[in-house]
């Protein structure tokens, strides 16, 4: 039943355009026609030695990709397609893939290794392929080191592709034997070392048991270690990868190992090649990340629990750590700050360094300090900007304190350095660490200021007039003018520091975006958000220059939508632009909006403004549609109930919106928008009402949607509602049962991860606010009772929550909130009810006495709406 | 397996500016779906003032009217309220604050059951803060001004703590002369309603909420009023006296009492009264428009349909009637107000019930005004002319209350 697809599979690689699209429409009605025949057959040609080793790749690939999709709907349909192929083929097909491990073309082997893959993928999780782990152990002690070599990288993809938990601890200890004795120094074959190596990259995960047991963990730690010394420098560097995903995953087993590894690593990033280098920084950039976060966990929480304690591995390192970091940042490339991909030595130590600063805080400054004062005014422009640098590496993480002081003097050299520092280099990272300057020592929160009435003027200047200078240098002088003016946010008054600039910064960063290399070191979006920032940041002084920004910024919006015939390139950036512009609007309407007197004169401009989004959608970008959908939300809001002139033309586009699976960031933001407009029209929202319910109740039926979408598309039910009040009458139908199935679904979650919780409490969140909303909206109309006999139901959900005390404060707030909302519509008819509810008795008064204000407040209407409703 | 990507972001912020416009959207919607939900949440209050107990009836009160709760503006919520304009808004507010009446007599229980203190002399007025901005709104209903203040949600500072658009609705008098508005009482406070709680308790909230928000500061960028407290006291003997001779930064403008346990209730109440006399007040006897007293009594009063001349009490108290050639000819109609002077046969008594007043026409009054005169002010203004109620009749009853605690108290039956 085999077909013959050799010449099918080659021709679908020919270089003649037609031959292969013959080809691959050949290859679609095979499958089509007969599917069983299909994969059984591109499984023989990918075992079958005799073949042209092109088309066994092909029908490998194939193969893969019945298999497996990246898309997560898609991906089921195949898992399922599988599942259900006659067991007799499956087998074959297995029988193929399998032997295919053994064949001496290494394409070949590779590809049937990640098919084989992708089969364990999906059945043994459902208790099939039983003997597959055996017999590739079987392999294992087979003379061809082809054979071993393929078998170990299929277990490596093996474990990359199941959940431990679908893996027998018996076959773990196997495969995790099979694995690291093929990595030992006493394989001679290097192939077969590296696969072995890469395969426990990959099966590190299935490790837990093992890395408990001192005598099997030193073993495995003992062979890592000598990998990493191997001759071949990619059996060097797959082991320090190994070593790298143990600093994460097994951070608190590392310290009898840490001397070693440290001298491992030194010795790595002194002398070894660079890919090699890279991962051994990399693994102490990983150590930081993990101190980092167990020290947030001390530090955010006063009882000093971890489940991990912190062993200040980087603090004991310190003294031979930073000088090692300090030696990789004179190691820079020529044009490493024009490439946007690059990544090298110096600068992986010089991140390096900042994760070191941000650990340990003030101690690495006395180690930095010589080093920067030695280098910074070398000839060598290497050693400037390696000492600029390590300056702007450690502004993060020290106190105040002990920065403010180096701050002050630093700052007029590395103005001077900006203007006339011959190296690019040099003044793109001084550039660079002024904006880390005013992004951790410049604010309101800082008791002495390092920017005053003094220098402010020279700083502008300075900043102003490199923006003027070569893109990738530009670009950073944007950042640091970025926070510059976010330093400014809160200064309380309405009386800025920035305001006698104002109109000047706005020129300077309008006259960047209209630079003709703007597009370079990505300069215009910089100017663009730098010029969002400074709004942002503006006062009441500068309203009426912010004003005048609208008809720039607009006229900007229209030319690009004006613009014809453009390539696809060309188009591309038209719509980035237009993200853009939409973007900084946004941010402007919402400055102006927020104040009476500047809301009614910008409103001039609305119409236009409107019609400007309206266009925008015209385009294909998902960006420009997310930026516009969110400038009409923030106009909505500012226009309040006369946003209802726009309805009939923007209907479509939110419809649109809401439809959009596939940016599910574009559906989130429509979802909110609908939000904003029901609070902008409240009742006059009803005529769309209907549209919009049949378009959120569909995305949350759909499997397609991004799940995050969710909890908002129910908080919307509760603005909806709330807006038509009573109106809402007819969706309760459709809307009561998907919030009761998704509260009964979110009341129980045991065992779940930090992210599932933090999901299921947002969640809670979206329906709590959807009940909320309907209560509300129902308040005081004569058709309150339709609620009734859904309060049960509500307070059974309310009463959970507090069962399961994992709700976070947001669910407590607008949960004892509902409780308030249920007894003030439904008032004595629902006394009874509420009286028995665990939630009117404990929760309520846990709530009363809440840290949290917000708690507090939403928890003393409760108790007011609950007496007056027992009062009866 | 190819080696794993171990790029860090480099010379980057951590987020993206798109990014973090994203999530200030996403704030200000949750944010202001919290205000809605508290707006529709406060209007609560608003709608069921009805399903609170009945304020305790007062003793012995001797007031020949004895005014029903006022109607509370069922119809209207705050929300609506708060987007009114012109007249509609007016009439709103208008009917918001709780109005004394005028003290016709000593009530009983003065130490146990009452507040005390000084009237600022000066506009009375509603003051709301909300969404950004502080209205203050007169009597009448018409605005007096529109500010920023660091009342919660008063004015459009960066400051988020608190919802932006929650309100507070604050009671109080304008002073001219120190540009402050002393708080008399607090109706809503951060969008939590006061009307059903006590006197007792409002004075509690208001003396420890007001000043954590630096509304009682001196004025500044975003906040161009001082806002301040009034002395309140127990009126027993001490109290009493201080009010009434302590000093305060303020012009006094008489004596106000509290009952202790009374709901704020719109319009006329029995509950608050307010007291004068030339010590403690310029403004004992009424003035006309030129700011002289008139030799004689002016009062103002609401024609009904029927021809009748009635106060602003509920129930109205009629002091007249208008016949129909009279109507016709100063064009009058149901509901207008008009003034009328007390002539020399002045008003006239049977068992306590006014039988007849000596009324003459005058004119209309001017148009800034809402209501027609209460019963107890016509009656205190009367008595103002005719025989004041003194302080020292305050004192004594105060007195004689102490002296009776001292004896036995009698068990009161209740059957």
């Amino acid at each position: 039943m085999a077909m013959e697809v050799t010449q099918v599979l080659l021709n679908a690689q020919a270089v003649d355009g037609t031959v292969r699209k013959q080809a691959e429409e050949n290859l679609k009605q095979f499958q089509e026609q007969n599917l069983p025949s299909f994969l059984f057959s591109l499984a023989g040609e990918l075992s079958n030695d005799d073949k042209p080793v092109e088309s066994r790749k092909l029908a490998g690939l194939i193969l893969k990709n019945a298999l497996d999709a990246k898309e997560q709907h898609r991906k089921l349909e195949l898992v399922q397609r599988w599942l259900s192929l006659d067991p007799s083929v499956k087998t074959q097909i297995k029988a193929c893939l399998l032997k295919t491990l053994s064949s001496p073309a290494l394409d070949a082997r590779s590809t049937a290794s990640q098919v084989v893959a992708k089969v364990a993928g999906i059945e043994l999780p459902h208790k099939q392929w039983p003997e597959l782990i055996g017999s590739l152990l079987s392999n294992i002690h087979q003379l061809p080191a082809n054979t071993r070599q393929a078998t170990l990288e299929t277990l490596g993809y093996i474990c990359e592709e199941v959940s431990p938990d679908a893996v027998e601890q018996d076959h773990v200890n196997k495969i995790l034997t099979a694995v690291v004795q093929g990595m030992n120094s006493s394989e001679s074959n290097n192939d077969v070392r590296l696969a072995a190596t890469r395969a426990l990259y990959n099966a590190l995960g299935f490790a837990q048991a093992n890395f408990s047991n001192d005598m099997e963990r030193d073993y495995i730690m003992r062979v890592v270690c000598e990998a990493t010394l191997s001759p071949e420098l990619r059996i060097r560097q797959a082991a320090f990868e190994c070593l790298v995903a143990i600093s994460s995953t097994y951070y608190e087993k590392l310290a009898p190992y840490i001397h070693d590894i440290f001298n491992i690593t030194a010795k790595a990033v002194k002398e070894d090649e660079e890919p090699v280098a890279l991962q051994a920084i990399e693994f102490w950039s990983s150590i930081c990340d993990e101190e980092i976060d167990i020290l947030e966990e001390y530090g955010g929480d006063f009882t000093g629990d971890s489940d991990v304690p912190c062993f200040y591995f980087v603090k004991q390192a310190l003294p031979v750590l930073v000088p090692m970091l300090l030696e990789t940042l004179l190691k820079q490339d020529e044009d490493q700050d024009q490439d946007e991909g690059a990544w090298n030595i110096a600068m992986a130590g010089g991140t390096c360094l900042g994760l070191v600063a941000r650990t340990v805080g003030d101690d690495v400054v006395p180690l930095v300090m010589p080093f920067i004062e030695e280098n910074i005014t070398k000839p060598d422009w290497r050693q400037r900007e390696a000492a600029t640098y390590a300056f702007g590496s450690i502004l993060e993480g020290p106190s105040p304190d002990k920065l403010i002081p180096l701050v002050n003097i630093a700052l007029n050299f590395m103005l001077t350095a900006l203007m006339n520092d011959p190296n690019n280099h040099v003044k793109d990272t001084t550039a660079w660490t002024l904006g880390r300057m005013f992004e951790f020592l410049h604010g309101s929160a800082l008791e002495t200021p390092i920017i005053t009435q003094a220098n402010i003027q020279q700083i502008i200047n300075v900043l102003l007039q490199s923006m003027k200078d070569v893109p990738n240098v530009a670009e950073k002088a944007c950042g640091a003018l970025y926070f510059l003016a976010q330093g400014y946010e809160d200064a309380g008054s309405s009386s800025s520091p920035l305001t006698p600039f104002f109109q000047e910064i706005v020129q300077a960063l309008l006259t960047v975006t209209h630079r003709e290399d703007a597009g370079e070191s990505r300069l215009r979006t910089a100017a663009y958000e730098t010029l969002n920032e400074v709004v942002r940041c503006s006062t009441d002084e500068t309203a009426s220059m912010v004003l005048q920004l609208i008809p720039v910024i607009m006229m900007e919006l229209h030319q690009t939508l004006e613009a014809q015939k453009l390539s696809s390139d060309e188009r591309e950036k038209q719509n980035e632009l237009q993200g853009l512009l939409c973007g900084c609007l946004q941010v402007i309407i919402q400055k102006l909006g927020s104040s009476e007197q500047s809301r009614y004169v910008f409103m001039q401009y609305a119409d236009q403004m409107m019609a400007l989004f309206l266009r925008v959608f015209a385009s294909r970008s998902a960006t420009a549609h997310e930026e516009a959908m969110l400038a009409i939300g923030a106009l909505a809001y500012a226009t309040g109930a006369d946003f209802v002139k726009y309805m009939p033309e923007f209907y479509r586009y939110l419809e649109m919106g809401l439809q959009n699976f596939e940016d599910y960031q574009v559906c989130a933001i429509t979802v909110g928008v609908v939000g904003d407009i029901c609070r902008a029209l409240e009742d006059k929202i009803l005529p769309y009402c209907d549209g919009i319910m049949t378009q959120l109740l569909k995305d949350l039926s759909s499997n397609q949607l991004h799940r995050s979408v969710k909890p908002p598309i129910f908080s919307c039910f509760g603005d909806i509602a709330l807006a038509i009040g009573e109106n809402f009458e007819k969706y309760l139908i459709y809307a009561m049962p998907m919030l009761q199935s998704a509260a009964e679904l979110s009341a129980h979650i045991s065992g779940a991860d930090d992210d599932m919780l933090e999901y299921t409490n947002s969640l809670r969140n979206g329906i709590l606010e959807a009940y909320s909303g309907i209560f509300q909206g129902f308040k005081g109309s004569s058709k309150t009772q339709l609620l009734m006999p859904f309060a049960p139901h509500v307070l059974q959900f309310l009463d959970s929550l507090y069962m399961e005390k994992d709700m976070d404060d947001a669910v407590s707030k607008t949960a004892i909130g509902v409780l308030g909302d249920l007894a003030d519509t439904l008032g004595s008819n629902a006394g009874p009810l509420i009286q028995q509810s665990v939630s009117s008795k404990d929760f309520l008064s846990e709530c009363l006495s809440s840290d949290d204000h917000l708690i507090r407040e939403s928890a003393e209407w409760a108790k007011l709406a609950i007496s007056r409703a027992i009062s009866f | 397996m190819a080696p794993h990507d171990l790029r860090r972001p480099f010379k980057r912020a951590a987020i993206s500016d798109q990014q973090r416009r994203r999530e200030l959207s996403l704030q200000r919607q949750a944010q202001h779906r919290r205000d809605a939900q508290h707006q529709a949440r406060c209007l609560a209050s608003f709608l069921n003032p009805h399903s609170d107990p009945e304020p305790e009836p007062e003793p012995e009160t001797t007031s020949e009217t004895e005014p029903e709760p006022s109607d509370s503006p069922k119809e209207l919520d705050i929300r609506h309220a708060s987007k009114l304009k012109g007249a509609e808004a007016r009439k709103w507010f208008a009917r918001q604050l709780m109005l004394p009446e005028w003290m016709i007599d000593v009530p009983d229980q003065l130490p146990k059951d009452w507040y005390v203190f000084a009237r600022p002399a000066g506009k009375r007025c509603f003051v709301v803060s909300s969404n950004g901005t502080t209205v203050s709104r007169l009597r009448n209903g018409s605005m007096l001004h529109h500010f920023p203040s660091a009342l919660p949600s008063g004015a459009r500072t960066k400051d988020s703590s608190g919802s932006a658009q929650s309100y507070s609705i604050l009671d109080c008098i304008f002073h001219e002369s120190d540009q402050t508005y002393y708080v008399i009482d607090m109706v809503c406070w951060r969008e939590y309603s006061l009307y059903d709680c006590t006197a007792e308790f409002r004075f509690f909230w208001l003396s420890s909420k007001l000043a954590e928000t630096g509304a009682c500061d001196p004025p500044s960028q975003y906040h161009r009023y001082r806002f301040s407290p009034v002395p309140v006291y127990n009126c027993d003997q001490a109290g009493l006296s201080a009010a009434y001779t302590g000093a305060v930064p303020y012009v006094k403008d008489g004596l106000l009492f509290y009952n202790k346990h009374a709901h704020y209730q719109t319009g006329n109440t029995p509950l608050a009264l307010v007291w004068k006399d030339e010590n403690c007040s310029q403004y004992v006897i009424d003035t006309d428009s030129k700011g002289q007293v008139p030799s004689q009594q002016q009062v103002v009063l609401e024609l009904q349909d029927n021809g009748n001349l009635s106060t602003s009490d509920d129930p109205p108290v009629v002091f007249g009637c208008l016949d129909r050639a009279f109507i016709e000819q100063t064009e009058s109609r149901s509901g207008n107000l008009l003034r009328f002077a007390i002539g020399d046969g002045g008003l006239n008594f049977v068992d306590g019930k006014l039988e007849k007043a000596d009324l003459h026409y005058l004119g209309k009054p001017n148009r800034a005004r809402a209501f027609a005169d209460s019963y107890s002010k016509v009656m205190f203004q009367y008595m103002a002319r005719h025989s004041p109620l003194r302080i020292d009749d305050l004192l004594a009853s105060i007195n004689s209350l102490s002296d009776q605690e001292n004896k036995p108290s009698d068990v009161e039956m209740v059957g």
